[in-house]
């Protein structure tokens, strides 16, 4: 790793990181960009793997999809990411495509980067000149637009595990099973011991220059008790927190509608979770 | 010119050395140095899943790979993967009976795609089916012969006769 970050250093930006390729090959066949030099990191072993401590997981910047998608690890202590992989792309795409990659090529209509921002993760990025820890709220600046300096390497993202009774569920609206979404929303709600939330993570995507947070949904949600919150009434607070642009497949409009009535249903799928765990005690 | 690379990869159980410039990709090496002409080029971006091949036993798309960075590593194209040029695979074979293809343009994506697939979840219901083949594009048979043909081969696989 210190190999790519010295060459990171010297090329600037002339120097593109390459992880899985899924997204920057096709923009370099497209030719929509184009770089000098490549640095490719799929034989960085540094760069591979899942690791727990203290709570928290860390998920080094070039593990799998597909191996994010059966980790034992993440399906129990980040159940959202477990949920949200299998919308990525298709098979053939999430054994390639990493989640480092995903994250820092930062399209606002991706699942990690909104699982991310809902969870508080945080990005760990090295340069030659050391290593920093960016939280989620402050790595998405804009579109394709990161934290990342281009002297720069996203190294690992860490979460910290839920301690509290909690549910997660994930979903998205797109044209055909693994299109890029028209709007999707990760949730994560946690509730104390008397069964009142005391945390919301509500996370969307595609709905945004970047991914984004249903803050209006997250304040109406707090200190409600579970069993008594009307998601779908909450959901619709959605549309108050979006800002999406229309293009050929969807109108701003439809955006805003769908993906609000899709946070009320996520929601819905998040709390039925957690009633249920509460059941089994 | 960039230099060229010298690069050796298994391609279908043979050792095929090469080289390559770096932004040459995996499809195009093994079109036209390792001659797998059955690797075909759709999009050329990762769509349509013409190009899929298996590395290292999991399916990808070769066109979003360089050849540099499969040196090393254990190709199968569609070539590949029946046992004799006198022998189908069964999902090949499936493919065949169910009416599976119609141009032939897109089928030895399917056939690799479906293959991996079916290796990963040997008895699927008809909406995995549809999932696991919704990375692969069809644009003239149309797909209800496709998800007959990977249901066959799942049975045949399986060894529950045709």
């Amino acid at each position: 790793m210190a190999d790519v970050v010295s060459l990171l250093a010297e090329h600037g930006d002339d120097a593109k990181p390459l992880a899985g390729g899924q997204s920057l090959v096709p923009m370099l066949a497209m030719r929509l960009t184009r770089f000098e030099h490549i640095v490719d990191l799929n034989r960085v072993g540094e760069l591979f793997g899942v690791t727990a401590d203290n709570g928290a997981v860390r998920i080094a910047a070039m593990t799998r999809q597909a191996a994010v998608e059966t980790d034992a690890t993440v399906a129990h202590r980040v159940p959202l990411l477990h949920l949200a992989t299998p919308h990525i792309g298709h098979f053939q795409i999430r054994n390639r495509g990493t989640i480092g990659g995903s994250v820092a090529h930062a399209d606002p209509a991706s699942e990690y980067p909104a699982v991310m921002l809902a969870l508080d993760g945080t990005a760990e990025i090295a340069s030659a000149s050391g290593t920093r820890e960016v939280p989620a709220a402050e790595f998405f600046e804009s579109t394709f637009m990161t934290a990342v300096a281009p002297d720069e390497l996203l190294v690992a993202l860490r979460f910290s595990a839920w301690d509290q009774q909690a549910g997660f569920a994930f979903d998205e609206i797109a044209r055909r099973s693994g299109d890029f979404a028209l709007a999707g929303a990760a949730v994560g709600i946690g509730t104390d011991a008397a069964g009142r939330i005391n945390r919301a993570a509500v996370g969307m995507l595609g709905v945004g220059p970047t991914p984004l947070r249903a803050s209006s949904v997250e304040a109406a949600l707090m200190g409600l008790a579970a069993a008594d919150a009307d998601p779908h009434e909450i959901g619709r607070l959605a549309a108050d927190d979006m800002d999406p642009i229309g293009d050929v497949h969807a109108s701003a409009d439809y955006r805003r509608r769908a993906g609000s009535t899709l946070v009320g249903r996520v929601l819905a799928g998040a709390l039925a979770q957690l009633t249920q765990e509460a059941h089994n005690g | 010119m960039a230099d060229q690379i010298s690069l050796s990869m298994t391609v279908n159980g043979r050792t095929r050395r090469g080289a390559a410039e770096p932004r040459l990709t995996l499809a195009d090496f093994l079109r036209e140095q390792a001659l797998c002409t059955g690797v075909h080029l759709g999009c050329e971006h990762g769509v349509c899943g013409s190009c899929t091949v298996l590395m290292d036993g999991e399916a990808v798309r070769s066109c979003l790979l360089f050849a540099v960075q499969a040196d090393g590593a254990h190709i199968t194209t569609v070539e590949g993967l029946a046992p004799d040029d006198e022998t189908l695979h069964p999902v090949q074979e499936a493919f065949r009976d169910c009416h599976g293809l119609q141009c032939g343009f897109c089928t030895p994506g399917f056939v690799v795609s479906v293959a991996a697939f079916l290796e990963a979840n040997p008895d699927p219901s008809d909406d995995e089916i549809r999932h696991g083949i919704a990375g692969n594009l069809c644009r003239c048979t149309g797909y209800q012969g496709i998800v007959a043909a990977t249901r066959q081969a799942a049975a045949v696989l399986k060894g529950e006769g045709q």
